[in-house]
């Protein structure tokens, strides 16, 4: 029978199936965070249970850790208790912990992939929605809930009942100016927040075949934006070049037996989806979003819809924005960029080639935050640090920050902020924030201009 | 897990489509490290104003709405898999949630916490919509055994579907945790074969 790549790694990891039920799905990396996992190692302490595998579960913090002088201890009662906890629980149950101060300390997100611990062919979960990233390497990666993270502490397994397939094709010639979140913004807006619910998605076709393992990882981050379960890219020589070298990757014979094997993993010839969906590359141009759910999504160069629907009426009420108006020139007064969506190298790359050599405005404050230590370092090694502090950007520690605000990284009520990071739901940036999803390059951009700009247009 | 079988409860509406877990529990409240008392924050920022004023025209401030079963617009509980939405709902006193539609990791975590999504089509949600408009107080009846929703004094009475599975755990009050760890050796045995 033909295979797509999701049904091969699924079918691979399924240990037995309840009858009328879901599946027992073998977990190959687990990874946690201070926010999730709490409860979690409650469980097994309430029932007296050991942690199985205590070797396939990969501990950071991340969430709610502070950007600004991470070596002292934490401020706020609440992170500082929580980030405790987690060290405590990961020393008690014999956990890898990358805690603030470890350089391999980050994003979950960002660092199972740069690690290596992320490979192609794998099962991985996390209590985190955008754990969707991993299968950039050809992975069927999730995000569970903490009852669930129990779960895969007790047992190594899920229960779940298998996904259904769609597959998202995007091809054709991409404009120069257009990035990765681009892409997924532009596929989010046509196919809306629910059209994947229920599903895995593979996205194919030579837009994301071309794609660098970072592009990849934006696109499949967003996957989770569009209700889908996954995304998944299947993995090609890009991929192995990435995966290869890395911390936790297989060497020598072992990576040669590897690749190998995930060259069979790729979707058949002839296998065929539930759902399948097709674009055109050609009509791609750098997006942005208007409304309070990622699916409210424009190209920079459109006008914002018009519609009675209330809820849309509720979210540009929420926002301040007008139906039938155009966003272009329009004043901003914060820029982020980082996110696990957009807070790699290439991310800060792009956005610094941007900004070299020019001033940010004077009326936006601009943060960059990376997502990991050694992107921290990465970014310091490339001279990219001197662009932004030239430009007047400030460049903070790794961390989720202003993505959903639990530090102390906040955008004020009311202010319009141009974010990298997938989620402009209300007040995730803090109470009464507008966020305003887009590129890096477009963040960048607008933060000189101290208006939203088509970088088409440049 | 608390058992369920049948309940009978007015309903509280909440109109807006697309309510993300965000609105259900905002990120500032996720701090804790147990699972107690997020029912206090359940839809903070729609409950209350930024100076704590309670917003009297939103659905749970208004005391002609009451009842353990919440109905909501379209695509309930997108986007984050913090379980901590559910912990607030049930926390909040909701046994039910009715939709048009659910964000999978949140219908899964629901379930997880004894909460019952119960999925209806467009159509028998804006019909549920109606008769609460019409009479604030009216009772629903959920029976999970025979997966029936009936609304009192409506001719709403429609069969949801709920996975044979998830029904036994919720009709016996089990976890999937006690199931997964009665399933030991056969994990053990799949581990052994894959190396
Ligand atoms: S960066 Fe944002 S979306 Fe990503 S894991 Fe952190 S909080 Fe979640």
């Amino acid at each position: 029978m033909k295979k797509t790549l999701f049904d091969k790694v699924w079918d691979s990891h399924v240990v037995s199936s309840v009858e009328n039920g879901p599946d027992i799905l073998y977990i190959d990396k687990h990874l946690i965070h201070e926010v999730t996992s709490p409860q979690a190692f409650n469980v097994l302490e309430e029932k007296g249970i050991p942690l199985f595998r205590p070797n396939q579960v990969v501990a950071t913090a991340d969430h709610n850790v502070p950007t600004e002088n991470q070596h002292l201890p934490i401020q706020d009662a609440l992170s500082r208790k929580q980030v405790s906890q987690l060290t405590k629980n990961c020393d008690q149950y014999g956990v890898n912990l990358y805690g603030l101060g470890h350089p391999y300390q980050g994003i979950v997100h960002v660092i199972g992939p740069e690690l290596g611990v992320t490979q192609p062919g794998m099962t991985m979960v996390c209590g985190d929605s955008h754990t969707s990233t991993h299968g950039a390497f050809g992975t069927i990666a999730f995000g569970i809930g903490t009852s669930q993270v129990a779960q895969v502490f007790a047992s190594q397994c899920v229960l779940v009942a298998k996904p259904k397939s769609m597959r998202v094709v995007v091809s054709g010639k991409l404009h120069p100016s257009v990035q990765p979140k681009d892409v997924v913004l532009y596929v989010i807006s046509k196919l809306g927040t629910d059209a994947g619910t229920g599903h895995f998605v593979e996205f194919a076709g030579n837009v994301f075949e071309e794609m660098s393992m970072e592009g990849r990882m934006t696109v499949c981050n967003m996957s989770i934006e569009m209700g889908a379960r996954g995304g998944m890219i299947a993995p090609d020589q890009t991929t192995f070049d990435y995966v290869a070298g890395r911390e936790f990757a297989p060497k020598d014979e072992e990576l040669t037996a590897k690749i190998a094997h995930w060259k069979t993993l790729p979707t058949d010839e002839g296998a065929t989806f539930d759902t399948e969906h097709h674009f055109d590359a050609t009509d791609i141009k750098p997006m942005i979003t208007y409304g309070t759910n990622p699916g409210m999504g424009v190209k920079i160069s459109e006008h914002i819809p018009t519609s009675n629907d209330a809820s849309f009426v509720k979210s540009l009420n929420y926002m301040g924005l007008e139906a039938g108006t155009s966003l272009l020139n329009m004043p901003i007064s914060h820029v982020f960029i980082g996110s696990c969506t957009n807070s790699r190298i290439e991310d800060f790359r792009a956005a610094a080639a941007h900004i070299k050599g020019k001033q940010k405005s004077p009326d936006v404050s601009a943060l960059i935050v990376p997502g990991s230590q050694q992107v921290a370092k990465q970014i310091i090694a490339e001279g990219l640090d001197q662009i932004f502090e030239d430009a007047g950007f400030t460049l903070r520690q790794a961390g989720c920050s202003a993505c959903l605000a639990m530090n102390d990284d906040k955008i004020p009520a009311g202010a319009y902020c141009v974010s990298t990071s997938n989620r402009n739901f209300e007040g995730r940036q803090g109470q009464g924030a507008r966020t305003l999803l887009a590129s890096p390059v477009t963040a960048a951009a607008a933060a000189v201009a101290g208006k939203i700009v088509d970088v088409s247009q440049a | 897990m608390k058992k369920f079988t049948l309940l009978q409860s007015s309903m509280v509406p909440l109109t807006v489509e697309n309510v993300d877990t965000d609105q259900i529990i905002p990120a500032r409240f996720l701090k804790a490290t147990d699972r107690k008392g997020f029912g206090e924050n359940l839809f903070r920022d729609w409950r209350f104003t930024t100076d704590g004023e309670t917003k009297e025209d939103f659905t749970l401030n208004q005391s002609q709405y009451s009842g353990s079963i919440l109905v909501a617009g379209n695509n309930f509980g997108c986007g984050s898999s913090r379980e901590h939405a559910a912990w607030a709902l049930a926390d909040y006193g909701f046994r039910v949630v009715i939709s048009s539609f659910f964000a999978d990791i949140f219908k899964g975590n629901a379930l997880n916490n004894g909460i019952l999504p119960i999925q209806v089509s467009p159509e028998v949600l804006q019909r549920i919509f109606a008769a609460i408009e019409e009479n604030k107080g009216v009772q629903a009846t959920v029976d999970l055994e025979n997966q029936q929703l009936s609304i009192a004094e409506t001719d709403i009475a429609v069969s949801f579907e709920i996975n044979d599975y998830k029904k036994m755990c919720m009709l016996n009050g089990y976890d999937d945790i006690d199931y997964l760890l009665s399933q030991k050796e056969a994990i053990e045995a799949f581990e052994q074969n894959r190396s």
